[in-house]
């Protein structure tokens, strides 16, 4: 029987590519199509907000320079890890990372949440040369992102694009994202208070110690150090029903 | 007039009409590309450099088609095997295989001696940027080329039959190097998605998709137009990694760009989903690009080499349906105690135990292949080659099951022992496969009676084998050392490592790292110097005379397996 069918499958190669087009239907469809429906992976967590600009910003050039590949962002509960790095990380703190940056592969620490932990100085001197604070360290220099302007006339269209894939950036937002971007460097900026309504926690202040210019590598010390920060797990209850998964 | 025209430049070939409206809409679009008015990217400058480059490309493209027009349309004899494209893919295998393993010694070096192998200035020669040079160019210029080839070779020989479409093939072939320039560009300017093996960014990735259904369209219209009953097993697996490599290409790469003309773009799923997606991809960009693929390399080149029938008609049909109803299901076990709910990752880590045994099966059909001619592995160096990459093949499908149990991967993961055991496959098994089938490939193809050298071969086998043992060895080592390390406590509970510590322990395995890798890459360097000899003729590659092409000799069932113990 099962060998008639396979002669016929064989012989046909239209039926050959349906059933094949079938078989690797299914796993898919069962693994990926629950996600964006149980309550573990879509559920919110209180204070958990969408990136700032200058940290959407940074998180692009983490991006582009394939941090990603070295760093994972995804803290396990296993003992050393929680000890080692803090609280294990929520589905609901990347729930605005587009593409996620949890990694595979620690060639350096994991960054989860590294927000908080160095001060900008020891980030700033630690990218440029990393040989220079971490003797024994394996990690490229990113002397060029103090150096380079960060292009953030774009800003607002980088907003927008997350926007309409459902990121909850209000037209506000997206409207004042370059004087955000300019607020976030700038504690004694006009808009100051506003800026902290619309993004709650961010950490403002002048990132790479170099007022005249803004740098990329503004950017990315303003991303990693809001990295983790956002979830309080001080109130956070892992045992509550609706956080046990 | 114009149909008189086309009538007779056009008799069997209207494919260049249809490929010359895409070249001219690629043309079109890089004008706008190569020219951004009134966009600021705020990455990357780079699709201007894109735009020059397509430009440049498409109108290569054009012109090309022109002169092809000019000179008289090639009348197309369909009693002979399309061989052209299939000598530039494998001249294009050992070309971007050599870039991509000299890539991967660098990135190696970089990891070794930091201080010697990164230079602050200039960005593009980072780790972070290399990387995806590395594995992109090995998986899918090195990889994706042997696939390419070998499966124009196997599908005409199958079904003894030219491949369809006139020109489609060689505009695969072509359109497929432009996605390969573009990727490898855009990854040393910055332009990724950061979706690993997926980075290239949206536009290469419609680029591909284009080519890829042309890809698709060309295989299956070869074996609609087959003058054999039955489609070879070799087929089969061809035609899954074909179909579901689109599949898994065109649902992770859903992404919204920034504007119509900026390089950058947002994935259309974020955080768990996103990451279910990608490792979705990521696991069966292995399980149907490096494995199903390469099966089928297997299926045709070791009977072939072997002069024997496939050792089980049943086995390959149980273990082909096996291997690509389960391995869709495995991408969870690369996000084991992650934020992934429990149930998917049980799920996930229960198939790939299960994946274990069709994995088997196909080695167990490939080795058993030789029986009564095992004792041409001690004279063939070319068969030894292939049989090896089908041992290596079977080791990792061992190890792959093992590190997905969830309390093995708490230890493995995130460590050296993945990238040792991607290399076991990668290089033992992918790297040999190939290799095999390249050396089979050339003296076919052009017609000649042997290699340049059987003695270059066997350094080439040696040379890379030591240079596996000394790769996967050195990871298993600083890998499992890592992962003890990072959970290690003191008696007073402490946790007894700081992490840069664990660092500087992997030195000497990363020494050796480097090393096997250059051994490894020294092999292939040696192949294409013995390709190359092969192809000018010296040596034992002496010319074949009175090849009669197979498609023009009376019916054989030679494409149809033996049934063994029928």
């Amino acid at each position: 029987m099962f060998l008639k069918l396979h002669q016929y499958l064989e012989k046909k190669s239209f039926a050959l590519l349906l059933g094949i087009i079938g078989v690797v239907s299914v796993g898919g469809l069962i693994e990926i199509a629950p996600l964006f429906y149980i309550d573990s992976t879509i559920e919110e967590v209180e204070g958990m907000r969408p990136y700032s600009p200058l940290e959407l910003a940074g998180r692009d050039i983490y991006v582009r320079e394939g941090c990603y590949t070295c760093h994972s962002q995804m803290v396990r509960p296993l003992r050393d890890e929680v000890e080692r790095y803090g609280h294990y990380s929520l589905a609901a703190e990347s729930m605005y990372d587009r593409p996620f940056q949890w990694g595979s592969k620690r060639t350096g620490p994991d960054l989860a949440r590294v927000g908080g932990k160095y001060s900008d100085e020891w980030h700033k001197l630690h990218l440029e040369n990393p040989r220079a604070v971490v003797p024994e360290s394996i990690m490229p220099p990113y002397k060029f992102l103090s150096e380079r302007e960060l292009n953030y006339k774009s800003i607002a269209a980088h907003l927008n694009a997350n926007k309409r894939l459902g990121v909850p950036y209000t037209e506000e937002m997206v409207e004042l994202a370059v004087s955000d971007l300019k607020t976030q460097l700038d504690e004694y900026a006009d808009d100051y208070d506003g800026f902290m309504a619309r993004y709650p926690k961010a950490v403002v202040r002048e990132f790479d110690g170099n007022p005249d210019k803004i740098t990329e590598m503004d950017a990315l010390i303003a991303y990693m150090q809001i990295l983790g920060t956002l979830v309080n797990f001080e109130e956070y209850q892992a045992e509550k029903d609706e956080n046990l998964r | 007039m114009t149909t008189a025209l086309k009538k007779s430049h056009f008799k069997d070939d209207e494919s260049l009409i249809y490929i010359s409206g895409i070249l001219i809409i690629g043309f079109i679009w890089s004008l706008f590309a190569a020219h951004p008015t009134g966009v600021s990217a705020m990455l990357y400058p780079t699709l201007e450099m894109h735009g020059y480059m397509m430009l440049f490309f498409f109108l290569l493209g054009i012109l090309a088609v022109v002169y092809k027009v000019g000179n008289g349309v090639p009348k197309i004899d369909q009693s002979e095997y399309e061989d052209g494209v299939i000598k530039a893919g494998v001249i294009a295998t050992t070309f971007w295989g050599i870039v991509g393993m000299l890539v991967g010694v660098i990135i190696a070096c970089q990891l070794t001696w930091p201080n010697i192998f990164y230079f602050e200035n200039l960005p593009w020669t980072n780790f972070g940027r290399l990387r995806p040079l590395h594995t992109s160019a090995v998986i899918f210029a090195f990889g994706g080329n042997a696939l390419i080839a070998t499966s124009f070779y196997v599908v005409q020989r199958t079904c003894r039959t030219r491949l369809a479409g006139g020109m489609w093939p060689w505009f695969v072939f072509w359109g497929y190097q432009l996605f390969i320039i573009l990727a490898a560009t855009g990854y040393l300017g910055g332009v990724t998605q950061s979706k690993e093996y997926a980075e290239p960014e949206w536009y290469v990735d419609i680029w591909l998709t284009i080519v890829w259904v042309a890809y698709l369209m060309v295989f299956m219209a070869t074996l609609y137009k087959r003058k054999e009953p039955h489609i070879y097993v070799a087929n089969w697996f061809y035609l899954a990694f074909i179909i579901t490599v689109a599949i898994l290409h065109l649902v992770n790469n859903l992404a919204l760009p920034v504007g119509p003309l900026d390089a950058k773009s947002y994935s259309l799923f974020a955080g768990v989903q996103d990451a279910m997606t990608q490792w979705w991809y990521g696991h069966n960009a292995v399980g149907f690009f490096l494995t199903a693929g390469f099966l089928a390399i297997m299926y045709y080149f070791i009977p072939k080499r072997a002069d024997r029938p496939v050792w089980s008609y049943k086995l390959s049909i149980v273990h082909f349906w096996a291997v690509i109803f389960i391995y869709i299901w495995a991408g969870p076990h690369h996000l084991h105690f992650t934020a992934l709910p429990q149930w998917t990752q049980t799920l996930g880590m229960v198939f790939s135990i299960m994946l274990w045994m069709p994995s088997w099966g196909g080695m167990i059909n490939g080795l058993m292949t030789l029986s009564g001619a095992w004792d041409k592995l001690r004279t063939d160096p070319v068969l030894r080659m292939l049989v090896v990459s089908v041992a290596f093949y079977g080791m990792a499908t061992f190890e792959g099951p093992l590190m997905s149990v969830r309390y093995v991967n708490a230890l493995s993961h995130y460590t050296d022992w993945t990238i040792g055991h991607v290399h076991s496959g990668a290089l033992g098994w992918n790297g040999f496969v190939t290799f095999g089938a390249l050396y089979c490939l050339v003296p076919w193809l052009w017609k000649k009676k042997e290699l340049y050298s059987l003695r270059l071969v066997e350094w080439h086998f040696w040379l890379a084998t030591i240079g596996i043992l000394f790769y996967i060895t050195s990871m298993w080592v600083s890998g499992i050392m890592e992962g003890l390390m990072w959970r290690a406590y003191t008696d007073l509970g402490f946790l007894e490592y700081a992490f840069i510590e664990t660092v500087s322990a992997k030195h000497i395995s990363y020494v050796v790292r480097a090393l096997g890798g250059t051994l490894f890459l020294l092999g292939t360097i040696i192949m294409a110097f013995n390709i190359h000899m092969t192809i000018k003729g010296r040596g034992l590659a002496k010319p074949l005379d009175g090849d009669v092409p197979l498609a023009k000799k009376p019916a054989l069932p030679k494409a149809q397996p033996v049934l063994v113990g029928e």
